[in-house]
């Protein structure tokens, strides 16, 4: 019961905070709020990956990129007109629901995506899994470049903004319930297993290479959801916003919140994406202050800002009537 | 025939340039384990700090050898000293931290070094003086090859050959063997294990140095950000090579070298930037530790 009055509640609250936020804050601090929103969804499933299982993923803007580009063209070839036959429901509603059918298309197609590059990772271990997915996301964007029916360099214009607050935020609160569950299961254990020493988890009977790709898939999922978002947020998409260095800021979030740490990841999201927006009025020394900070921060914090601990939240992950209030 | 040999001249002096910056990441990784990021970033400052150097030496006015050798040697020895001072005050500190914690600060670094370029220099590109007149020498079947791209292959030559002289041959080189094998027991024989990793990354940082300078001799627009692929791309060729070994990084390099030339020849130059990676995941698939590199048993 208490399980069903959360769900209604976050329901409720995502609706009202959807209607409420773009009327009380200017267009760009809305900006920065949902960049914030498709940034957590992005650390939270690199943390799936990298995080819970040890495997250091850099091409995660790959991912992002197939499910951006797949939901885009699932909406401009099908899911437009499903709106327009769909004239009898609301149209937010409409909208909606093809924004979902998008979002599932990228996300299913970026994690097959996720289960190719997943498959060397049977052979591969460490660095040279990395620069395996490093490759993968550069061969993506270079295919992209060169696709002229998805706009090649020139990008991809006139993508409905279906994205709002809620489905970005009701995105959020589902990747972060999901990885909460996930890690308190017995296939969270086998992940974490896998991390802290392979052979030993091998030897205890953990199938290590199925773990090892549901990861990838997994995190590849909700890479190519963030991606969709992305896509019908902005309604504009270009190859260039795919680069490695999408990847490396993801990565440092993962990193900076602290390995594993879900609200570490969040917060780390938070804090990475303000922090180049409040520095907007130096300019110049914008990015330089940004790496300097990233720099000091690793010295000063090497396990991250949560380490692997978790703000309590308890409430949200533990399982039904056995919940106990937070302390 | 004479086109396929062209490119292959043209092939082997952009992977000679790969080898050498490929040497840098090969030797910190051997050392450390760490994948130095800002290696790509050394090898941009290596050609900016060449620039400042023929200016100051007016190496551009009246070409001659003595002035480029002096340009190419003053920005090794600049960039010697700030690959030492990028690794005592950023990567020694997190030294003993989780890898992923030094690897994100060699991204910090690359991208302060990137932004901080912009700053100082500027956005904008960058002309390099020409401080070797062209001359085009024909090699025969139709095949030439400009003198500054004979200087570029023979000057990384000497340079890779030094260093295999280095590293098997003097006190320091074998030190820094034996550090790469095992800090502890390195430093139970009393080899100071934090100056050969010092050592290691001047020794990087000048060949990369080097490599951006011979690099600019032949494409004269240099701006911040022309670390960042050719970088990635050198980092990728020392895997294919197997890291952490010195002659893998220097076959991979030339491997890269040749397969970019080729595809931009042949197949299109958009995808010029996608065969080094497509080449790396086959060559991984095949050999999982590169052409070289040796599987090593993992011990329980």
């Amino acid at each position: 019961m208490k399980r069903f009055a959360a769900l209604v509640f976050i329901l409720l609250a995502l609706v009202a905070l959807n209607v409420l936020l773009p009327r009380v804050t200017n267009p760009y601090h809305f900006q920065v709020l949902m960049l914030i929103g498709i940034n957590i969804v992005l650390a939270v499933s690199l943390n799936l990956v990298n995080g819970f299982t040890g495997q250091f993923s850099i091409g995660h803007a790959g991912f992002m990129a197939v499910g951006a580009y797949t939901s885009a063209m699932f909406t401009l070839k099908l899911g437009q007109p499903l709106v327009a036959s769909l004239s009898l429901l609301p149209e937010p509603v409409a909208q909606g629901l093809a924004l979902l059918l998008a979002l599932m298309a990228g996300g299913l197609v970026a994690a097959g995506a996720g289960w190719l590059v997943g498959l060397p990772s049977l052979r591969l271990r460490g660095d040279y899994l990395a620069i395996v997915t490093l490759g993968f996301g550069e061969i993506i964007r270079v295919l992209l470049l060169n696709i002229e029916a998805i706009g090649g360099a020139r990008g991809l214009p006139g993508i409905p903004a279906y994205a709002n607050f809620f489905w970005v935020y009701g995105s959020v609160v589902v990747v972060i319930v999901l990885s909460g569950r996930l890690a308190h299961s017995t296939h969270g254990r086998a992940l974490f297993a896998i991390r802290d020493d392979e052979v030993a988890a091998e030897a205890l009977g953990v199938d290590t290479t199925r773990y090892k790709v549901l990861a990838f898939v997994l995190g590849a999922f909700f890479a190519g959801v963030a991606g969709g978002l992305f896509a019908h947020f902005l309604s504009y998409l270009n190859p260039s916003s795919f680069t490695f260095l999408k990847s490396i800021e993801v990565i440092a979030m993962v990193v900076l919140g602290g390995m594993g740490s879900i609200t570490g990841s969040v917060l780390a999201a938070i804090v990475l994406t303000l922090l180049p927006e409040v520095l907007r009025p130096v300019k110049d020394f914008r990015m330089v202050i940004y790496s300097l900070m990233l720099i000091i921060l690793m010295i000063t914090r090497p396990q991250g800002l949560m380490g692997t601990r978790e703000l309590s939240l308890g409430w949200l992950f533990r399982r039904g009537g056995a919940a106990k209030e937070p302390a | 025939m004479s086109e396929f040999l062209q490119q292959l001249v043209n092939g082997i002096t952009w992977g000679s340039v790969y080898a050498l910056i490929a040497l840098g990441y090969t030797m910190v990784y051997g050392i450390l384990r760490l994948i130095n990021f800002a290696h790509g970033d050394v090898y941009m400052l290596g050609a900016f700090i060449g620039l400042y150097a023929s200016r100051w030496f007016r190496a551009g006015e009246n070409p001659n050898p003595f002035k480029a050798l002096l340009v190419l040697l003053t920005s090794m020895v600049l960039s010697a000293l700030i690959g030492m001072i990028i690794e005592r005050l950023a990567y020694k500190p997190v030294r003993k931290s989780p890898r992923l914690s030094a690897l994100i600060t060699a991204i910090g670094v690359s991208l302060l070094l990137e932004n901080g370029g912009v700053l100082l220099f500027g956005a904008s590109p960058r002309f390099f003086p020409q401080i070797v007149a062209q001359e085009n020498i024909p090699l025969g079947l139709g095949v030439t090859i400009s003198n500054q791209q004979l200087i570029v292959i023979a000057v990384s030559f000497a340079l890779m050959v030094a260093l295999r002289w280095l590293v098997l041959h003097t006190k320091v080189g074998k030190a820094m063997q034996a550090v790469s094998h095992n800090h502890m027991a390195a430093a139970l024989m009393g080899i100071s294990v934090d100056r050969i990793i010092t050592f290691t990354f001047m020794v990087g940082s000048a060949l990369a140095a080097a490599a951006g300078v011979l690099v600019a001799l032949q494409t004269p627009k240099i701006e911040p950000y022309m670390g960042i692929l050719p970088g990635l791309k050198a980092f990728v060729a020392a895997v294919l090579g197997g890291i952490g070994n010195i002659p893998g990084a220097v076959v991979g390099g030339l491997i890269m070298g040749i397969a970019e030339v080729m595809v931009t020849g042949y197949l299109s130059p958009t995808y010029r930037d996608a065969i080094a990676f497509v080449l790396l995941i086959v060559i991984l698939l095949v050999r999982p530790a590169g052409i070289f590199g040796k599987a090593v048993a993992e011990k329980v």
